[in-house]
């Protein structure tokens, strides 16, 4: 099939940026939409210009790292797909596609459709862990996990953090990913001593990063690669709710995070 | 202090906005009902009006309540909406919503017509000054009076028609804000705020039209 591709390129962070329109033949309907980006940066290699930069990885749809959007949806029209699980048989011939990168000031471009992601690992940093003693590994039965319990806080664990919830979001609101960060461990038994501090830190740097609010579209659910449900950011707001009254600050402590916290 | 400290979060705006909501919405609901009264005449209605002063300090609690309920509203909607707008700075050549519908976008503008409303219409019914002919007391006459003017029966007509879009979202979000959340109850949820909605709007907007319509006079 034949395609028009209009593609955003951007040299650098502080460049501007400009959409640039491509006409690619012999697109295969088996190709995902990755390597019909290849199959484009191939040409364009020939042709002694600069590739479209994109990130990509595992191409296999766990990694997170493909982000586009395409034709205004995060990772394009198949819900629940990766773009790299995307295949070419989704579009017809003589389709245009405009491919940008996510838009959201707390993801900063880096080169064309590349961003920086870095907030989401500062809001790991700030409380999507648990403290525990490392060294030999615990009994697997020493603590009952139930069943239901179980396939919620893994439901939520799917979330690959790739920002496609961020990027769908009119307000360009984290909440999906946070939501499902905290829900994850706050859901399950070795969650529970850093339950309120861990959903109070992760919330606040969140709003470090200058993330937008939650207007409740549900346009992240439609976008989520996972199909990470709206249901944990109500969990998340219930949580957080519950903090104010379940936790209790500490003077003088200026690190940032659950170590605030501490005495 | 502490409340402040979660208040600084946007999920904590949210959280002021989710209750402040509802506490408009059930006055919503409330005022909408009391006034259906119209429809039993001049007495019933004034005699209803008469009741509701009749202890001042009740009165005043509840406008106090009900003042800083739609002052904290006011005042989230525009922090959270205007931190939004600085976290997209570049938007989107091609947009396509897939689940966003046309009230949950329009929350804040919708909401702000309300409330230019809210103030229109307490000049208009309960202080008087921007009515022809109104009469301390009469609150039958006012309306009736009022609503024979097609301009401001208009005037009341769209603005119940954007606060019915304001809670056919707000009525279904503020669950979401509030943490309640359960597969058992989620799909009542669209259904209760759907309803709620038409409820005020067909209540309320019953009243101008009769009106018109030489219904009530």
């Amino acid at each position: 099939m034949k395609l028009t591709l209009h593609i955003w390129r951007q040299k650098g962070p502080q460049e501007p940026g400009r959409f640039v329109k491509y006409e690619l033949d012999k697109v295969n309907e088996h190709m995902s939409f990755l390597e019909m980006l290849d199959v484009l940066n191939q040409e364009l290699i020939a042709r002694g210009e600069e590739p479209v930069a994109f990130d990509h990885d595992c191409r296999e749809g766990i990694c997170g790292a493909c982000s586009m959007v395409i034709n205004g949806i995060a990772h394009g029209p198949q819900r629940a797909t990766t773009t790299c699980q995307l295949h070419m048989r989704h579009f017809k011939d003589g389709d245009v596609i405009y491919i940008e990168p996510w838009r959201a000031k707390a993801f900063p471009i880096v080169k064309d459709l590349i961003v920086d992601r870095s907030a989401f690992d500062r809001i790991i940093a700030a409380g999507g862990f648990i403290s525990v003693r490392t060294g030999s590994a615990p009994e697997a039965n020493s603590i009952p996990v139930p069943k239901d319990v179980a396939e919620l806080a893994m439901d939520a664990a799917e979330c690959i953090g790739c920002g496609a919830c961020v990027a769908a979001c009119p307000n360009g609101a984290a909440m999906l990913f946070v939501a499902a960060k905290v829900s994850h461990l706050n859901l399950l038994p070795q969650g529970q001593p850093e339950r309120f501090i861990r959903v109070k830190a992760m919330v606040e740097a969140m709003e470090r990063e200058q993330f937008g609010s939650c207007s409740n579209h549900r346009e992240c659910e439609a976008a989520c690669p996972k199909g990470i449900s709206v249901s944990f950011i109500a969990r998340m707001n219930r949580d957080y709710r519950k903090a104010l009254w379940k936790t209790v600050e500490h003077q003088g402590g200026k690190a940032e995070g659950i170590s605030q916290f501490r005495g | 202090m502490k409340v402040l400290s979660f208040y600084s979060t946007t999920v904590g705006k949210k959280l002021v906005m989710a209750i402040t909501g509802l506490i408009l919405a059930v006055f919503v609901l409330g005022h909408m009902a009391g006034n259906l009264q119209i429809y039993q005449g001049p007495e019933k209605l004034n005699h209803y009006a008469e009741l509701l002063r009749v202890s001042m300090p009740l009165l005043w609690t509840v406008r106090i309540v009900l003042l800083l309920s739609v002052l904290l509203h006011i005042v989230a909607a525009v922090q959270v909406t205007l931190q939004n707008w600085r976290s997209r700075p570049k938007k989107y050549a091609v947009s396509a919503y897939q689940e966003a519908d046309i009230a949950s976008r329009t929350m804040i503008w919708g909401g702000l017509v309300v409330a230019a409303f809210v103030v229109y219409h307490l000049l208009h019914l309960t202080l008087g000054t921007a009515h022809g002919s109104f009469k301390p007391g009469d609150v039958y006459h006012n309306v009736v009076a009022g609503f024979q003017v097609p301009l401001v029966s208009l005037f009341y007509i769209v603005a119940n028609v954007l606060l019915a879009l304001h809670l056919y979202h707000g009525m279904w979000s503020w669950f979401q804000t509030l943490g309640f959340s359960h597969p058992k109850y989620n799909r009542a949820r669209r259904v209760f705020a759907t309803v709620y909605a038409v409820v005020i709007a067909v209540g309320n907007i019953s009243i101008p039209v009769s009106v018109l319509a030489g219904w009530v006079k």
